[in-house]
């Protein structure tokens, strides 16, 4: 649905964007990942047929963007950076606006408004001036005009920021559940997000593409994966560090600080291999009383910061 | 048409956006006491002893000089300053139709103002028993002339976020159109400028295509001037519109 294909911007003489394709298909929803002044917002703002680039093509649904923007435009919905609105206008008066825009009248506007504002839950605002709503409202506004015309591509940028934790999972969920009939493209900060809404991430750093793994490949990546967090009761430190660093396929231990009882150790596996049968049997047959034991899946954090630091 | 329907609905909301806020009022209550003020004092309506409203038309350019820009001021500096101006052009609506639909709700909105005097005609009528023929060509022709002063104005709003930068700059130019063929506009360059330059300059002056309008003659070469000015910096604004969007 989506075909980027070495997409590249120039502002004067810096690179925002450089070389970025990919392709993403109906049915996923994209992450896009990275710091600030990457070139996630640049691109998006490209393949939505607001920025011309300076070289390179992107496709949706077939149409190119430079080619034919109108029929491109009529089939994403997009969420800008900072979900800017009419501060003047209602909820209501610019939800009309826009289905206006999209070429809806009369009965069919009226109910993909009322939907749209339902599944953002805006209706409670509806009547109230625009530049009156908290952050989050406006956010949902600008999500809900997204959202109106039911496009085949959605294209959000950082679409639950300043939203509340529920807020965040109600539009989480939202996205979830349209995304198998559609193709959706978010930008985020949040690793969280990318594990609970995304099924692939391409992380930008500097212009430039990155990765593109899946949320489980990347935590792959991460030191911590597959490591085992253990609370042990009735030994010293040393010899449980001594002793559990023999157990095959583990790479080291290391003593985490705690301040109740028990001793905190985490185990590294070689290479992110799953280690937890062994060190569960091998505790086991020590006799070790165990308070707690956990396997880490990996930080995306630490993924991040390691992949992007090295390029911005 | 679906280009047809574009316009329709920037121009709704745009014209919508104008009474929203105490800006239209004051404009307007601003525009009618300036315009009779000049008129009635100023004028000399009454001392002219003649039933016509040739005092009042000829303050329009001056009148409009200020008015205009702080009426499209906002047309486009205002978006881009909030970033509306990506939601609106990621919308299927052409950058052309985005334009037009802008400049005809500001037009729309002048002709209000311009309604509103009707006051002044009633007036004149019922003190004499003027040419009702030359007060309507005035009328027309001042709003095609308020067409062309928001063409201008609003092209300068394209260029900048900041709205009174595009005041400035929409005065200004439109300043230098007024006068254009006044020695204080070509003063510096009548030396050494060809004279078919400095020809085509002064014709490009405002106040010279006003002066028939005035009288309530409406002459085709004004019409055509008037018309290819509004063109012009209409397509002018789409480019700069286009341009902007990059920065």
């Amino acid at each position: 649905m989506i075909e980027v294909q070495a997409l590249t911007k120039h502002f004067g003489p810096i690179v925002a964007v450089d070389q970025v394709s990919f392709a993403v298909g109906r049915g996923e929803v994209l992450g896009f990942l990275g710091p600030n002044g990457a070139g996630k917002s640049t691109t998006m703002k490209m393949i939505a047929g607001f920025l011309t680039p300076t070289s390179g093509s992107a496709k949706v649904c077939g149409f190119d963007v430079l080619e034919q923007p109108i029929e491109v435009k009529t089939r994403i919905g997009y969420l800008p950076e900072g979900a800017p609105l009419y501060a003047d206008m209602t909820p209501k008066s610019f939800l009309a606006f826009i289905a206006s825009a999209r070429g809806f009248g009369g009965q069919e506007a009226k109910r993909r408004i009322a939907l749209a504002a339902e599944q953002t839950q805006i209706l409670a605002v509806f009547d109230r001036p625009i530049d009156t709503l908290s952050k989050g409202y406006k956010r949902r506004v600008g999500l809900a005009q997204a959202l109106l015309h039911d496009p085949e591509v959605l294209i959000l940028d950082e679409p639950t920021d300043g939203l509340d934790p529920n807020q965040k999972h109600e539009v989480r969920t939202l996205i979830r559940r349209m995304a198998a009939e559609k193709t959706i493209v978010i930008s985020t900060h949040l690793l969280d997000e990318v594990s609970a809404v995304c099924t692939r991430a391409l992380v930008i750093a500097g212009g430039r593409l990155v990765i593109d793994a899946t949320p489980a490949a990347l935590e792959a990546r991460s030191r911590l994966h597959n490591a085992i967090s253990l609370r042990l009761a009735g030994l010293s430190l040393e010899e449980a560090e001594r002793e559990l660093a023999t157990v095959p396929g583990v790479a080291s231990v290391e003593a985490l600080e705690r301040e109740d009882a028990g001793i905190g150790l985490r185990l590294f596996a070689e290479a992110g291999q799953p280690i937890i049968t062994e060190v569960s049997r091998f505790v086991h047959a020590r006799g070790w009383a165990v308070e707690e034991i956990h396997v880490e899946r990996g930080e995306l954090d630490e993924v991040f910061r390691e992949i992007t630091t090295g390029r911005a | 048409m679906r280009a047809v329907r574009n316009v329709v609905t920037v121009f709704r909301r745009e014209f919508a956006a104008y009474f929203t806020t105490p800006l239209a009022y004051v404009f307007l209550v601003v525009f009618l006491a300036l315009a009779g003020a000049l008129t009635f004092y100023i004028g000399n309506f009454f001392e002219r002893e003649q039933a016509d409203l040739e005092p009042f038309f000829t303050f329009h350019p001056w009148l409009y000089l200020f008015l205009i820009p702080a009426i499209s001021m906002r047309l486009w500096a205002e978006e881009r300053k909030t970033g509306t101006a990506e939601l609106l052009l990621t919308l299927p609506i052409s950058i052309t139709e985005a334009v037009l639909g802008k400049f005809l709700a500001a037009w729309a909105f002048t002709a209000v103002a311009l309604a509103l005097t009707f006051p002044l005609w009633i007036s004149v009528n019922v003190l004499g028993r003027p040419d009702n023929g030359v007060i309507l060509a005035g009328y027309i022709g001042s709003f095609v002339m308020a067409g062309a002063f928001l063409a201008v104005s609003s092209c300068m709003s394209a260029l900048t976020k900041n709205q009174v930068i595009a005041f400035v700059l929409a005065c200004a130019v439109c300043f230098l159109f007024i006068l254009s063929g006044t020695p204080m506009v070509l003063g510096f360059a009548q030396s050494w400028l060809p004279q078919v330059l400095i020809d085509a300059v002064a014709s490009f002056s405002f106040l010279t295509h006003f002066n028939a309008i005035k009288k309530g003659v409406i002459d085709l070469r004004d019409v055509i001037f008037l018309a290819s000015l509004i063109t012009l910096f209409l397509y002018a604004n789409v480019v700069a519109v286009d341009l902007k969007k990059s920065a």
